[in-house]
């Protein structure tokens, strides 16, 4: 049985269609007038935090809480992380307090590889972003609003999102929500391209299931969906593009950019968004545009993903079954 | 001193013979020597090779004794077979001056259990910006012939030709490693297809091949040699070549790690396999395994590196780089160039302990197995075949990439000058 979620590519596509289903489940709560389920009542949830990212983790939060899980909030920054010694005794503290599940944000990919693989403790672990590595659950929630708002919110229960073009725009080479993304979406069946300055996408790509493209114009009429990355204003001053404005002129989207995406294609941005930089406001503000919708999914999401990792001893909402993520490499 | 009689061992591979030492030196190679008054080692059908000669060392003494002192160190040294170290310059303090490489020597001269040669740093304090008192360190009693500031590049091309200039009027060399600084910035393994997966920084090819290509054209404008120290790539071997046709005076050493292991290691996470420069991709391997069998790259070093515990048993980015490797050395090359038919015996001898005597300027050390010659022998049973268990190691720290795997040879009997350092596979 697996107990973790560490990369998207662990993932079956019978996996990522289970999460996103419960997720769908998930979301019925969030309708009700008490948006609450005894799930995982009696259960310790821990969200251990090594860099500050307030969305995420109130969103992992948000997901543990309307299960009835016990949360406990863990922030490492600030503390001594430069050796790792921390982390393994950070984990064995937390495991001494008997969390049951860990949710661990980390500024070095393949941290929570390493915790849930070194025998320091016992617990689930949820990766919510290791450094450049991998964000399992935002890919997740991410797969769950393209299907949503592509195949149906009743139509696309049981559906993967095959042949949906989506396209990936940005800063690739340092972001995980890439990584996770370019993997999840091609195990759900998706035709995916990555679009970014030659100088952001890894050297390495040509292993990675997607195609890759240095032209945002041509790419955008065969999209129907356009994944707008978060892209740090400094990398330019690691000469990874000039200025701000010509990466913004050559890879931003603007309204006449969007224009020439097909009518019903989404524009999606993971937030935090670089207004003006990535994305101008009449496109976030336009209602193509669903990062406040992916926000509210990801409490959705995240609660499937708690809820089938730790096998909650009740039927979720509706279902009888409590069926976990299998094994599946 | 008694005598002792090594009877029956293939020597350097060859025909088996007998050979007694007397003292500290070798007296007699042949058949049927007598045994009179003798120890007897039985050595039929294992090889006798010259005591081995680790060009790159990482002792940590001074500073870093937590993970390995001169004394541990140099029991690892004997058990993996070797009789002479050069111990690299960055300690804590640096070895950058006549005192501290003094240090080090008069360390090495009590341990007993192998010859330790210092090696100097280039730059003070390996920052790379000015010379160290290179003439002193040869001066001393230490009498430093190698200068290298390894883990850092002496990037500066001005400051790696003076250094390669001005060690000439002493028959110096400066052992480089080849790491384009700016390349490399956060680098945490091999750039390429593992590394895009894996989100980890990337330590491109590039980074190596353009400070061996600038270095070699230096050496061979000024007129100087120079070593290349753990040549890592199959780009890195083609540039060697090419200097070595032009007949720049480049000598290229590859560690047993770079000969066996690939970056598809580190999809594990497990620090154990962080290393610097990092494990390459399968091509690499294959054009060093070629290259030091044609003589491309002329020596195996261990750049043996311990590191405690602590710092390998964490997140990769926060993991120490380097890896212990004296005492599995000789089993790696077994496998990887003897048992695959690139070496034979006489070239593994050749490879580990005449050509790096040479480079180094050890008189004493990688000299021939005959009559008068200097006692500093290693016999290895090579039909051996055992799973490595770092809790058997001499060496103070355990960070081997080998653990659990199963690696052929042993060294069963180490004699330094005379003296049995490891006498049936244990320390003496």
């Amino acid at each position: 049985m697996k107990r973790h979620l560490i990369s998207a590519a662990d993932l079956t596509r019978d996996d990522a269609v289970l999460i996103l289903d419960t997720a769908e489940e998930m979301a019925r709560v969030a309708d009700r007038p008490i948006k609450k389920l005894p799930t995982l009542r009696g259960l310790t949830v821990v969200n251990l935090f090594f860099e500050d990212s307030t969305r995420t983790r109130i969103s992992f939060e948000a997901a543990a809480k309307r299960l009835s899980a016990d949360v406990i909030n863990f922030s490492a920054k600030g503390s001594s992380v430069s050796k790792g010694e921390s982390l393994k005794d950070t984990a064995l503290t937390l495991e001494a307090m008997g969390a049951d599940a860990v949710v661990i944000r980390h500024h070095a990919s393949g941290a929570p590889y390493r915790l849930a693989t070194s025998g320091w403790i016992d617990s689930a672990v949820v990766n919510a972003g290791d450094g450049t590595h991998e964000h399992p659950t935002q890919a997740l929630l991410d797969a769950f609003t393209m299907r949503r708002r592509l195949v149906g919110r009743d139509a696309g229960l049981g559906k993967d999102l095959n042949g949906r073009r989506i396209t990936i725009v940005g800063d690739v080479l340092h972001s995980r929500v890439a990584r996770s993304n370019v993997q999840l979406l091609h195990t759900l069946g998706a035709q995916v391209t990555v679009v970014a300055p030659p100088t952001l996408v890894p050297i390495g790509v040509e292993s990675w299931p997607c195609e890759v493209s240095y032209n945002l114009d041509e790419v955008l009429p065969k999209s129907d969906a356009v994944m707008m990355l978060r892209v740090q204003r400094e990398r330019m001053n690691a000469a990874f593009f000039p200025t701000e404005r010509e990466y913004s002129r050559r890879y931003g989207l603007d309204g006449d950019r969007m224009a020439k995406m097909p009518e019903h294609a989404i524009v999606m941005h993971p937030g935090p968004m670089n207004r003006g930089m990535e994305i101008t406001a009449e496109v976030a503000d336009s209602d193509r545009c669903t990062a406040v919708e992916q926000v509210a999914n990801g409490v959705s999401t995240r609660m499937a993903v708690l809820y089938l990792l730790l096998g909650g001893s009740e039927p979720a909402v509706t279902t009888t079954s409590t069926p976990r993520i299998e094994e599946s490499k | 001193m008694s005598k002792i009689l090594i009877r029956g061992a293939k020597v350097l591979g060859g025909e088996a013979q007998d050979v007694l030492i007397d003292g500290e030196t070798i007296a007699e190679v042949g058949t049927g020597l007598s045994a009179e008054g003798a120890q007897v080692v039985e050595a039929a059908g294992q090889v006798l090779l010259p005591g081995l000669v680790d060009l790159h060392t990482h002792l940590r003494e001074p500073g870093r004794e937590d993970s390995e002192t001169v004394l541990t160190g140099t029991r690892a040294a004997a058990s993996g077979g070797y009789t002479a170290v050069f111990a690299m310059a960055n300690t804590f303090p640096v070895a950058d001056t006549a005192g501290v490489v003094e240090q080090v020597w008069r360390l090495g001269k009590e341990s007993g259990y192998c010859d330790v040669q210092p090696i100097g740093a280039v730059t003070v304090g390996l920052e790379g910006k000015q010379l160290a008192e290179l003439g002193a360190m040869h001066d001393s009693a230490a009498r430093v012939t190698v200068f290298s500031d390894d883990g850092k590049c002496v990037d500066d091309a001005v400051i790696m030709r003076r250094a390669l200039e001005y060690v000439k009027a002493f028959g110096g060399v400066v052992a480089q490693h080849a790491q384009e600084p700016r390349l490399t910035e956060g680098a945490q393994m091999n750039e390429g297809v593992v590394s895009a997966e894996l989100g980890l920084g990337g330590w491109p090819a590039v980074a190596e091949e353009s400070i061996i290509a600038r270095d070699v054209l230096l050496a061979e404008h000024v007129g100087s040699r120079v070593h290349i120290c753990h040549l890592s790539t199959a780009g890195s071997v083609e540039i060697v070549r090419w200097a070595k046709s032009r007949g720049i005076d480049v000598t290229a050493e590859v560690t047993p790690h770079h000969l066996l292991l690939t970056d598809e290691l580190v999809r594990s996470y497990n620090a154990v396999y962080k290393v610097n420069p990092p494990l390459r991709t399968e091509r690499d391997v294959t054009a060093l395994r070629e290259a030091l069998a044609d003589g491309t790259i002329d020596i195996v070093a261990t750049d043996h590196a311990p590191h405690p515990h602590e710092d390998k048993d964490c997140e990769w980015a926060a993991a120490a780089m380097g890896m212990v490797g004296l005492e599995t050395a000789l089993s790696v090359v077994q496998q990887t160039m003897v048992e695959t038919g690139l070496l034979d015996w006489a070239g593994v001898a050749e490879r580990m302990s005449f050509a790096p005597a040479r480079i180094g300027g050890l008189e004493n050390h990688g000299r021939p197995v005959s009559a008068g010659e200097p006692a500093n022998l290693t016999l290895v049973d090579t039909s051996y075949r055992g799973v490595v268990d770092p809790a058997h190691f001499a060496s103070r720290s355990r960070n081997t990439p080998y653990e659990g795997r199963e690696l052929p040879g042993r060294v069963t009997h180490t004699f330094l000058r005379g003296r049995a350092t490891v006498v049936d596979g244990t320390l003496a």
